[in-house]
């Protein structure tokens, strides 16, 4: 919040806020900028053909992505991702709140879901593409399988959670079934089902990549693999590359939609810190 | 309307807690009526079941025994024609929702043109002097504040009764003289039929037409006083009237008595 914001660090009223921004920047991509600089003297010097200098995978990351294969293979990857991610989100919501919620059945469910969690998803792969086949439908599947874990879990925490006095609260006045479930229930959730969520993301691209690197004739998994086996060394690291782009993507999109909406929860805690 | 009608009548209340460690009978006998328009202070010893008292009262707590009657017709849940303001602010307004929004809240399924609900919430948020306040967060307002936006969430409910259990223990003296006093002010000018709850033996005169003082568990009325001081109180003026010390004394050896198990035979409710 920003009525706070000038209240933490230490930086002295004086400093322009050009200064702080270099500043900010420099911390950023100090760090990055150094090791790019080391790994290209290292690449000059390396024999190695497994370790091309920084400007030969830029090269061909540019041209390995920046054209049709962008389309035959990055969209299909950030679709089934997309899919999954959401797929993943509504289910674990839905049947968390209603797990949450319902007394028995948590007791019932609980030790079948730690179970189930236990499972690494990778080895459903096989089991999918038997029932499935080699479908977009079977990596969603594959997906869904690992990313709704956390985000179950968490949003059964959170919604069990639930503080009595503001349960108290929405009796007295008598509030109605979907308006306990949107204004108390989900919301008094939402930091446990969004930390759910985080812990789901990075599940989701791990499986994405993994789902096409053993069945698939497109997509980013799928292509690394392909460049690895054909010693096309360049292309391989810059899809590396690229699958870090995507992940900070994810991670910052996800930092956006986290701001909005656990803006009160943040709010708390600086009041409870000043 | 006639002026004094029985709003609430309580009869023969008792309030057994089960648990696998024995019973506990938090409630013995509790037997008390409360007209429209009166304003009625609850005080005990601490530990003697008010909260409990409350909760049955609210339709929150089904009674062992006994009955709750509103309006004539018996309470057996949470009834429209009560407004709670629970003691802790913090865990009973819902952080994430504005001032606005929590005083919304309850209203969004009364079925109120929009234009009449809106008018209620700015005119309840007005009337506990929060109107600049409609649209911060509560964790944004200091602990008084807060307890202000729990009372304009329940005046604008549009209740019969504002149910209250010790809404100013957890705020600062002088933030409670404020508070105390809102409440004597939404009473006489808005005609607020309310049932104070608190262990504060000055607060309970000052604020109540009359006291109920409660025994210890297993509670029963130990005594139905009527506050014979003027209806127009001061902070100062008022607590400084030798009936208020009187009054006072007697509330205090009331509780003394109450704890030592004393038990004088309880004066008829009215």
């Amino acid at each position: 919040m920003t009525a706070y914001s000038g209240r933490i660090g230490t930086t002295p009223r004086g400093r322009g806020v050009g200064a702080r921004l270099a500043a900010g920047f420099l911390y950023a991509l100090g760090l990055p900028m150094l090791l790019l600089v080391v790994w290209g003297l290292v690449a000059t010097r390396a024999t190695s053909q497994f370790f091309p200098g920084p400007l030969t995978i830029a090269e061909a990351f540019v041209d390995t992505w920046v054209g049709p294969a962008f389309v035959e293979d990055v969209l299909p990857s950030l679709y089934r991702l997309g899919i999954g991610i959401t797929a993943s989100i509504v289910l674990g919501v839905a049947a968390g709140t209603v797990i949450g919620l319902v007394h028995w059945l948590r007791e019932l469910l609980e030790p079948l879901l730690e179970f189930f969690r236990a499972i690494p998803p990778p080895v459903l792969i096989p089991v999918m593409m038997l029932l499935l086949g080699i479908t977009d439908t079977m990596k969603v599947v594959v997906i869904v399988s690992g990313a709704v874990w956390p985000i179950l879990l968490n949003t059964i925490e959170g919604v069990r959670a639930t503080d009595s006095v503001m349960k108290e609260t929405a009796d007295a006045f008598r509030i109605t079934w979907s308006e306990r479930l949107w204004f108390l229930v989900l919301p008094a959730a939402s930091p446990r089902i969004m930390a759910g969520v985080r812990q789901g993301l990075s599940v989701a691209l791990i499986l994405m990549v993994i789902s096409e690197m053993f069945a698939s004739s497109s997509g980013l998994g799928y292509r690394i693999a392909y460049f690895q086996r054909n010693y096309l060394i360049a292309e391989m690291w810059s899809g590396i590359l690229l699958l870090g782009l995507v992940g900070v993507f994810l991670a910052v999109v996800f930092g956006l939609v986290e701001r909005r909406v656990l803006r009160w929860y943040h709010g708390i805690r600086e009041v409870n810190r000043a | 309307m006639p002026d004094r009608s029985t709003l609430l009548r309580v009869e023969h209340l008792r309030k057994v807690y089960e648990s696998a460690t024995g019973n506990v009978e938090a409630i013995g006998d509790l037997s008390f009526t409360m007209e429209a328009g009166e304003l009625v202070c609850i005080v005990g010893p601490s530990g003697c079941g008010k909260t409990t008292l409350l909760k049955c009262l609210a339709g929150l707590l089904r009674p062992t025994s006994g009955v709750v009657e509103m309006d004539g017709s018996p309470v057996t849940g949470p009834s429209p024609a009560m407004a709670v303001v629970f003691q802790e602010y913090g865990r009973s307004l819902y952080p994430w929702l504005t001032v606005r929004g929590n005083v919304e809240l309850p209203l969004r399924h009364k079925k109120l043109p929009r234009a009449e609900r809106d008018k209620l919430v700015t005119d309840a948020i007005e009337a506990v002097g929060l109107a600049h306040a409609a649209r911060s967060h509560p964790w944004q307002l200091s602990g008084g504040m807060q307890q202000r936006v729990a009372i304009a969430r329940a005046i604008a409910y549009q209740p019969e009764v504002l149910i209250m259990d010790e809404p100013f223990a957890a705020v600062d003296a002088q933030t409670r003289a404020d508070l105390e006093d809102l409440v004597r002010e939404l009473h006489t000018s808005r005609r607020i039929s309310a049932l104070f709850v608190t262990h504060d033996i000055d607060e309970s005169v000052y604020l109540g037409q009359r006291v109920l003082v409660l025994s210890t568990s297993p509670t029963r009325v130990q005594e139905d006083l009527a506050i014979d001081l003027p209806p127009e109180r001061d902070q100062i003026t008022t607590r400084a009237l030798p009936r208020f010390t009187e009054l006072r004394t007697h509330v205090y050896d009331q509780i003394q008595r109450a704890k030592r198990g004393q038990a004088v035979a309880p004066r008829s409710a009215r």
